[in-house]
């Protein structure tokens, strides 16, 4: 199930907009710059190293040294390739790098080297899980991707510690990036967020990004408009340069916060290009379409057309891990699981590797239960990733083995869950050092019910006569003559038996 | 000593007749004694030569030497050489001391060559008569009040003048084909994609080609075996077998088709270089060549797609003269764009800027169509033309240019008249062919005069062939200027 309208419900709505919910529709694009994982830059052998002291990863190509020339690197190619594969798309057997011309201190040749007419990948889809927001339940999403191509990035300009002098650093001049352009599919902010979440998990997923957003390997610029239902689109402004999720929330609720209000009080909306502070929580107009750049494409004549054989392809669709959403598929289908679980148990490759390992001859729901759960919670309390778990998946398994098979409660199942967490161990020693294991001894536990019943004489009358919840009483009491050891289906019927009789 | 051959010199190396520091002392002498006025380098520089022929009269001890150990080179100051100053003609690298090797100086280096110093050139490689280079105007040895022909019109002029032994050149447009004509000296534009650009200053990428210039066809063949070749640092450099460009040179030319294109024959075509080919031609028919007219009927459109493709190229390539990492910057400004305009006002001359400027407006937004893509279709045109003509001859033959060399300062002031005199050089360019010029005799005012010969991709080997047996029964390329 997926909606192709969903209205923006801000928080804390501004009485002057009551009711606007419903004449307002938000339409939302992305372009993402992901960072690809190669050790050389995209034209040269410069290394791609983060962090580096200024200007030592730059090398005659970096620097745009006179008579210097491209050469392109196949790990970029190969890792657009895996994009493309990913997203069914149109992979190009042809694709043109073209020259995007304008000066700035930081772009050394005077143009950026991109592509334009011919991207390497042509359209794709991405299919985003969208968690539910108040009372609206989570929904499955297909967001149409337009495009992604690849392209250099260009340095930096150190504008600190200069005496008013600008210093420019060139270590990331020629860094490849694959920029990602979607359709403007996304009807709120929540599903512009699960479309970059997802793709920030697939990049990393298929090994082509590291996806560290503060070191700028994943940047996203927010394309925003709004507009009436069904009328044409609106005049966009995008949001540049987003860094975290965080923002990304913030500056997509303020930014059409501002567009309804300007429309609302009669404003028009100018194409612009805008730019969040994060300090204010407000955007900021950098640029309009007015002082745009002519930026003067042409095919870059230093490169050839980089042609992209069937063969290629197959070599890499050869080495691609099961993807996440195939993932996702098989946890519905086969395990039984909730479509959003699925799609939070497979929010990285680490935690749908944990959550196969640990679910293997165990009940995969519970297992999925656990893991979505006390798992996760520790994991956020103790603020860790899923890879630094204490916990293993095979320490996680023997746990779950031994709930299904009756040997612990689910009360014994947490104690033996922060025991693990805390020392580590093995589920049977814990069970065993503890003494977790439930009484199912039904020699045992009718002992116990019997000594219950004998001295409740009068509750034992009451319930008999009809008052059906003392049950919950006698279970209470039986739990705690047995310590908290007995297993509760099997105390249920011994209970209700012999109360019967 | 000056009059040798490449090869003749290489003998008397190896044979110790005289030492390559001899020989280059030689050389720098004779640079010392003419340079000043003929102009023909930008940079000298005795340590640097000096200490190559020493290290090369080692190698010839050891018996390590290869055809070109020892022997004195120029090198067109377009190529990036290590520790050398690389002007590019232009007073934006007036000091940039380049910190590395272009391919074709690392090759000549390997070879143990020598190189005596970088030679002048138009700015950037733009222009037709070597009067744009910041560094002030070349003489043509034969008349010093004529142009060299450009670009590469220090190196036909040293050339020329016996200032070297031989030189490499560079062709965007006619830049080796041209001086060469116009200094009475051979010249090898190879197929676009045979010798590697790295290190070589862009001009026009899709267009640069760079080449050897000489005395002789066997001279080109000797340097062609040193400087073409695949380079992984030029993505648009061909992978192919090395070959011998020597291999062909004594195969006789009977049965040799030869095309004549009938538009390089028309109007504009001055009547003295019209003379002069048609004379060689007869001379190929005594070598048993037969002659067959053909029609090249794109080309006259070689011109304006031209002036579309190399400036718009161009504008881009010489977008990294900013002043912000090397080079020429203003000396005072007020702000960032400032900083730009100035310098790029101060370090460009007047032929660059105007390039720049062709270049910037038929790429903008709105005229690209109507610019651009039609003059690449009209170089995909020109193309095709020689695809058919090649289908009726083995080689094409014409003036290299309509006229001998002009008065130096004659055509300054009109930027079209001086386009023009590529008229015949510029398809070959377009279409990515090999193309020469060898000399042919004299014409007004006693210059010389130019035979173009334009092969079929990678036929290096059989043009050098052709201008070989042509000049083993001619001697105009053994004449000198008087006065050198």
């Amino acid at each position: 199930m997926w909606r192709t309208s969903i209205s923006w419900r801000p928080t804390g709505i501004n009485a002057r907009h009551r009711g606007f919910e419903m004449t307002w529709e938000i339409v939302i694009g992305l372009e993402v710059h992901a960072q690809l994982s190669t050790n050389s830059k995209i034209f040269c052998g410069a290394s791609t190293a983060f962090g580096a002291e200024p200007n030592t990863q730059a090398d005659a190509v970096s620097l745009a040294l006179p008579g210097v020339l491209p050469v392109l690197n196949k790990g970029a190619v190969e890792r657009a390739i895996k994009f493309g594969l990913a997203t069914g798309a149109h992979i190009a057997p042809k694709s043109v790098f073209a020259r995007k011309n304008y000066f700035y201190p930081d772009l050394p040749k005077g143009y950026q080297i991109s592509q334009m007419d011919l991207p390497v990948v042509g359209k794709g889809t991405l299919t985003i899980q969208v968690p539910a927001v108040g009372k609206l339940p989570a929904y499955e999403k297909v967001v149409g991707l337009t495009r992604a191509h690849l392209e250099e990035d260009a340095g930096k300009s150190l504008h600190e510690d200069f005496h008013g002098m600008t210093g420019i650093d060139l270590n990331r001049a020629g860094t490849p990036l694959l920029e990602i352009v979607s359709e403007p599919d996304m009807r709120s902010a929540a599903e512009a967020i699960a479309y970059a979440k997802t793709l920030h998990t697939l990049v990393q997923w298929i090994g082509i990004c590291d996806g560290n957003m503060q070191e700028g390997s994943f940047r996203c610029d927010v394309n925003v408009s709004v507009r009436k239902p069904g009328a044409p689109f609106g005049t966009r402004r995008e949001i540049k340069n987003l860094n975290s999720f965080k923002f990304m929330q913030q500056a997509i609720d303020y930014e059409v916060q501002w567009q309804i209000d300007t429309l609302e009080n009669g404003g028009k909306i100018q194409q612009a290009t805008v730019l969040f502070n994060p300090d204010t929580g407000e955007t900021r107009t950098m640029r309009t379409k007015e002082d745009a750049h002519d930026y003067r494409y042409f095919p870059d004549p230093d490169l050839l057309p980089l042609e992209i054989s069937e063969a290629w392809k197959n070599e890499i669709r050869a080495t691609m891990p099961e993807l996440p959403q195939t993932k996702q598929q098989r946890y519905v289908a086969e395990m039984g699981l909730s479509a959003y679980d699925a799609s939070l148990l497979t929010s990285s490759k680490a935690m749908a590797d944990f959550f196969e390992a640990a679910a293997t001859g165990a009940d995969a729901k519970q297992c999925a239960n656990w893991i979505i759960g006390e798992v996760s919670a520790q994991l956020n309390r103790d603020s860790l990733d899923i890879d630094k778990c204490p916990i293993s998946p095979q320490q996680l398994n023997g746990m779950l083995k031994r709930i299904a098979d009756g040997t612990i409660s689910n009360s014994g199942a947490k104690e033996v869950f922060r025991t693990m967490w805390a020392e580590g161990g093995e589920a049977d020693a814990i069970i065993e050092a503890k003494g977790l294991k439930q009484v199912s001894d039904t020699g045992a536990l009718e002992k116990i019910v019997d000594e219950i019943i004998a001295a409740n004489a009068d509750k034992v009358a009451e319930y008999r006569s009809g008052k059906d919840k003392l049950f919950g009483f006698f279970v209470g009491l039986a739990m705690k003559a047995s310590k908290g050891k007995a297993n509760p289906a099997q105390m249920n019927d011994i209970l209700k038996k012999k109360l019967l009789e | 000593m000056i009059e040798l051959s490449l090869k003749q010199l290489s003998s008397q190396l190896a044979g110790r007749k005289i030492s390559s520091v001899e020989l280059t002392q030689l050389y720098l002498d004779r640079i010392q004694q003419l340079n000043p006025e003929i102009n023909a380098y930008i940079t000298l520089n005795h340590a640097l030569a000096l200490a190559q022929a020493k290290a090369a009269d080692q190698r010839i001890a050891n018996n390590e030497a290869s055809p070109l150990t020892g022997i004195p080179f120029a090198q067109k100051d377009i190529f990036c050489a290590k520790g050398w100053r690389t002007t590019c003609g232009s007073k934006m690298l007036e000091n940039f001391i380049a910190p590395y090797d272009a391919h074709v100086i690392g090759k000549f280096n390997q070879a143990g060559a020598i190189n005596l110093g970088k030679t002048n050139m138009d700015e950037f490689a733009m222009g037709s008569s070597n009067e744009t280079s910041y560094f002030g105007k070349v003489q043509n040895p034969w008349d010093r009040t004529r142009v060299p022909g450009g670009s590469s019109g220090g190196t036909a002029a040293a050339v020329a003048a016996r200032l070297c032994a031989a030189a490499t050149g560079t062709d965007t447009g006619g830049s080796i084909r041209q001086p060469a004509a116009l200094c009475g000296i051979s010249g090898l534009k190879p197929t676009y994609g045979v010798v590697s650009r790295y290190g070589m200053i862009a001009f026009a990428s899709s267009l640069d080609q760079a080449g050897p210039m000489g005395r002789s066809a066997e001279d080109l063949a000797l340097m062609m075996n040193v400087m073409a070749g695949f380079d992984e640092r030029d993505s648009t450099s061909l992978q192919r077998e090395a070959e011998d460009y020597t291999r062909s040179l004594a195969q006789p030319l009977q049965g040799l088709r030869i095309g004549l294109p009938k538009e390089f024959f028309g109007e504009g075509l001055g009547a003295d270089v019209g003379k002069a080919v048609e004379e060689a031609i007869n001379q190929y028919k005594k070598l048993g060549a037969t002659v067959v007219e053909i029609s090249l009927p794109n080309s006259k459109l070689s011109v304006p797609a031209y002036y579309v493709l190399a400036p718009a190229e161009a504008s881009s390539n010489l977008s990294r003269f900013d002043g912000v990492r090397y080079g020429y910057r203003a000396a005072e400004y007020s702000d960032l764009a400032d900083m730009y305009e100035k310098t790029r006002a101060q370090g460009f001359g007047a032929e660059v800027k105007r390039r720049i400027m062709i270049g910037t407006y038929v790429l903008s937004h709105g005229y690209y169509d109507a610019y651009y893509l039609k003059a690449q279709k009209i170089r995909r045109l020109i193309a095709q033309d020689f695809v058919e003509a090649y289908k009726h001859c083995d080689v094409i033959m014409g003036p290299t240019s309509p006229s001998t060399a002009f008065k130096l300062g004659e055509k300054g002031d009109d930027p079209v008249q001086m386009y023009l005199s590529d008229i015949y050089t510029i398809a070959v360019n377009l279409a990515g062919l090999p193309g020469m010029s060898i000399p042919c005799g004299f014409g007004a005012n006693n210059m010389p005069v130019g035979l173009q010969i334009i092969g079929n991709y990678f036929d290096e080997a059989r043009m050098l062939n052709v201008a070989h047996q042509y000049q083993l029964a001619t001697d105009w390329h053994q004449r000198a200027p008087q006065g050198i």
